[in-house]
C-alpha cells in the first residue's frame, strides 16, 4: 500500500450558503431593497420590534416580513395584522436560518415592489452566526434581563452582526440593570460597535433606530438613483 | 446542534472531491476559526455519526484550530488572540474591530491512499 498524499481543497464548507447569500445580496440591490436580519436569544423582543417597525415604516415604506421558528406561524399571524406581506419559515428542527430558505420563502414576491425586507431569525444566540443570509444589515438583540455580559458569552454572533440594540428598557429599573456594564461588554467583543438601546413597548428609543434603518438604505443607494 | 449540518455538507464536499481526483479519502483537514461559530469537539462527534453511513466512514477528521488575528491600527501590527474577547490589541490595549483571521470554516486537504 503506498503512502497516503495530501491533495489541497480550500474549499469553504459554507461555500453553497456563501453563493447564494451572494447572489441574494446582488439580487436585492438590483430590486433597490435594503434588507435588514434580526438575531437574539428566544424572547429577547424582536418579534414585538419588528412589529413597531413594520407598523411605522409602513406608513412611508413598501415593507415586508420573513420570520423563522422551528415550529407554529404565529409570529407570522401576529406580524401580518401590520398591514404588511409577511411570510412564515419553518424551519422544524433546523436551528438558523440559511440563504437557500430565504430564497424559497422570497418566490412570489416582486422584490422591487419592497423598500425594506426584515428577516428574524430562529431565537438562538449561537448558529445564526454562520449563516449569511444576503442582508444589508444585521442587528443583535439583548434584552435588559438576559444580563450585562450577554456579549462576552456570546462574541461570535456579535461579531457577525453589524448593530446591537438592547431592548426592554421599560424594565431596566426593576431589574437593576447596568447600562454602562452592558455597553463595556458589546464594546469588549466588537470595538466601535454602535449600540441603539429601546423599548418596543414604550416606543423610547425607537425613532433612532429607524432612522438608522433608513440612513443604511439611503447610503446603499446609487448615486443619482430614483427615489 | 448545526455541528450536524456542517458536517454532512463537508462529507458531501469531500466525497465530491475523492470522485474527482480518484482514490481513498482516509483523513480530512478542516480549519475551523475562534470566530467561526463552530466547536470542534462538537464537529468530530458529528462527523462521526453523519459519515457512518457514507463512503467516508471510518476517515478520520483532523482539526486545526484557527484563533483571531486582528490588525491594530495604532501599532500598525497584526497579533493573534488567546481569545476572541476582548478583542483588543494586546500591546496597546485599544480596541481591535480588525479581524483578519479567525473566521474560517474551511476544508482544506484530502489525505488520499491511492
Amino acid at each position: 500500500m503506498s503512502e497516503p498524499r495530501l491533495v489541497e481543497v480550500r474549499q469553504k464548507i459554507l461555500k453553497q450558503n456563501d453563493l447564494l447569500a451572494r447572489e441574494l445580496r446582488r439580487r436585492f440591490r438590483d430590486a433597490g431593497v435594503f434588507v435588514v436580519s434580526l438575531v437574539s436569544s428566544p424572547g429577547a423582543g424582536k418579534t414585538r420590534l419588528l412589529e413597531t417597525l413594520l407598523g411605522r415604516l409602513a406608513t412611508e415604506h413598501r415593507v415586508a416580513a420573513l420570520v423563522g421558528d422551528l415550529a407554529t406561524e404565529n409570529d407570522a399571524e401576529r406580524l401580518g395584522r401590520s398591514g404588511a406581506p409577511v411570510r412564515q419559515i419553518v424551519t422544524g428542527t433546523v436551528c438558523h436560518l440559511d440563504a437557500s430558505m430565504v430564497e424559497r420563502a422570497l418566490e412570489g414576491w416582486a422584490l422591487t415592489d419592497l423598500d425594506f425586507l426584515f428577516i428574524e431569525n430562529v431565537g438562538n444566540l449561537v448558529c445564526p452566526s454562520s449563516y449569511d443570509l444576503g442582508e444589508d444589515l444585521r442587528l443583535v438583540f439583548m434584552s435588559v434581563t438576559e444580563g450585562e455580559d450577554k456579549p462576552r458569552k456570546y462574541p461570535t454572533i456579535f461579531n457577525s452582526a453589524d448593530v446591537a440594540v438592547i431592548t426592554k428598557i421599560d424594565l431596566a429599573s426593576a431589574v437593576e440593570f447596568d447600562a454602562d456594564a452592558a455597553h463595556a461588554s458589546i464594546e469588549a467583543v466588537r470595538p466601535g460597535m454602535e449600540v441603539f438601546s429601546l423599548s418596543a413597548r414604550s416606543g423610547a428609543g425607537v425613532s433612532e433606530l429607524i432612522a438608522r434603518i433608513e440612513r443604511g438604505r439611503e447610503q446603499r443607494r446609487p448615486a443619482g438613483a430614483a427615489v | 446542534m448545526h455541528e450536524l449540518s456542517i458536517a454532512v455538507t463537508l462529507i458531501e464536499i469531500a466525497e465530491g472531491e475523492a470522485a474527482r481526483i480518484g482514490g481513498k479519502v482516509t483523513a480530512l483537514h478542516v480549519q475551523i476559526g475562534a470566530l467561526a461559530g463552530v466547536v470542534k469537539d462538537a464537529l468530530l462527534f458529528s462527523y462521526d455519526v453523519a459519515s457512518a453511513d457514507t463512503a467516508l466512514a471510518g476517515t478520520r477528521l483532523i482539526v486545526e484550530e484557527v484563533p483571531v488575528t486582528v490588525y491594530c491600527a495604532r501599532c500598525a501590527c497584526e497579533y493573534s488572540l488567546a481569545s476572541p474577547q476582548p478583542l483588543v490589541c494586546p500591546v496597546c490595549g485599544g480596541g481591535t474591530p480588525d479581524v483578519r483571521r479567525g473566521r474560517e470554516l474551511q476544508l482544506q486537504a484530502l489525505e488520499i491512499e491511492s
